[in-house]
């Protein structure tokens, strides 16, 4: 029987993060349309989601999916582009009483996404278990189904509609970029810089290694150049 | 039955990606270089893996052209994620009907 202060935790994190499945359902289904192209089947879309909650990620994939491209590079491609979650994990961890168990943390662990992260380090510490798994009960099955449905759509909608909405994850990463683009220039520069020399290795390389070089490569030189001190 | 490995590859990675430094990092990453390395990733990534893909997306280099304008325009003046979005679609729909 669960306590009824874990269940009242329960339920404001399905509350809070209502809004951001919300998001999550159109970013998804934008994806759904890039797993179309790529030649995912709904079922595969909605696993794909399910396991793994990540808009670049599920995007860098697809792109080595579809061009035949080894486990190798598939993992490496996971691994770098979800670096940031590892110190958003890092960072969440702090936040989450000291006794939590390792399974407990391990459970907390799954659903760590950007928004998700912001949520949760927003509460007041430490952040319930409970907290994490009513945001996640609510995001993970709308990010799952936004992508099965853009698959599904993906295929009734009219050619020249799904080609227009082939550009829009790209445009939500753009509209991710660009504001701290603005805010910060050392951030433009190095969103140039990163696009520059995207387009540069575009034909030497294909986008699952061209993304793991060119990541690691400009984020270690940045850090070197601009070590950050407070984060 | 390939398609179902390699989605448990990546599930597995981005798993261990978030699952380990939370189970163990109880003390936060205290290295400077990594810290800084890992902020810039994502600045970094989403822009390797917007351009040039974005403008090849749609099938209709000029009207992927166009779009990215357009998307880049709306980013600088409003930030909002949904209207972004909205109208480098629409743009690249309009593109490709006068195209």
């Amino acid at each position: 029987m669960m306590e009824s202060r874990n269940l009242k935790e329960l339920a404001r994190g399905m509350a809070g993060g209502l809004p951001i499945a919300l998001g999550y359902a159109a970013v998804s289904f934008s994806l759904g349309i890039l797993m179309r192209n790529a030649g995912l089947d709904p079922v595969h879309g909605l696993i794909m989601s399910l396991l793994n909650n990540t808009s670049a990620g599920e995007a860098a994939a697809l792109g080595i999916i579809a061009s035949g491209g080894g486990y190798i590079e598939l993992a490496l491609s996971q691994l770098v582009i979800n670096l940031r979650y590892a110190l958003m994990a890092a960072a969440l961890s702090l936040h989450l009483s000291s006794t939590l168990s390792l399974p407990r943390r391990a459970l907390v662990g799954f659903d760590i996404t950007d928004e998700v992260f912001a949520l949760l380090v927003s509460q007041p510490r430490p952040v319930s278990e409970f907290y994490a798994y009513g945001i996640a009960l609510v995001t993970i099955p709308c990010w799952a189904a936004g992508s099965a449905l853009g698959i599904i759509f993906g295929d009734i909608l009219p050619s020249s509609l799904v080609s227009a909405l082939s550009v829009a994850l790209y445009a939500m990463f753009v509209a991710v970029v660009i504001p701290p683009a603005r805010r910060q220039w050392r951030i433009l520069v190095l969103v140039i810089v990163s696009m520059a020399a995207s387009w540069l290795v575009d034909s030497v390389m294909t986008s699952g290694v061209k993304t793991i070089v060119l990541t690691v490569a400009i984020s270690a030189l940045a850090a070197l150049v601009w070590p950050v001190e407070e984060l | 039955m390939t398609i179902y490995i390699q989605i448990l590859v990546m599930a597995v990675v981005t798993y261990l990606v978030r699952a380990v430094p939370l189970i163990f990092l109880k003390n936060g990453i205290q290295s400077r270089f990594i810290r800084s390395f890992l902020h810039y990733v994502p600045y970094v990534t989403l822009s390797v893996m917007t351009f040039p893909a974005i403008i090849s997306a749609s099938g209709n280099s000029q009207a992927g052209l166009i779009g990215f304008a357009v998307a880049v325009l709306v980013a600088l003046v409003k930030g909002s994620l949904p209207l972004v979005a909205f109208c480098c679609c629409l743009s690249v729909y309009l593109a490709q009907l006068v195209l």
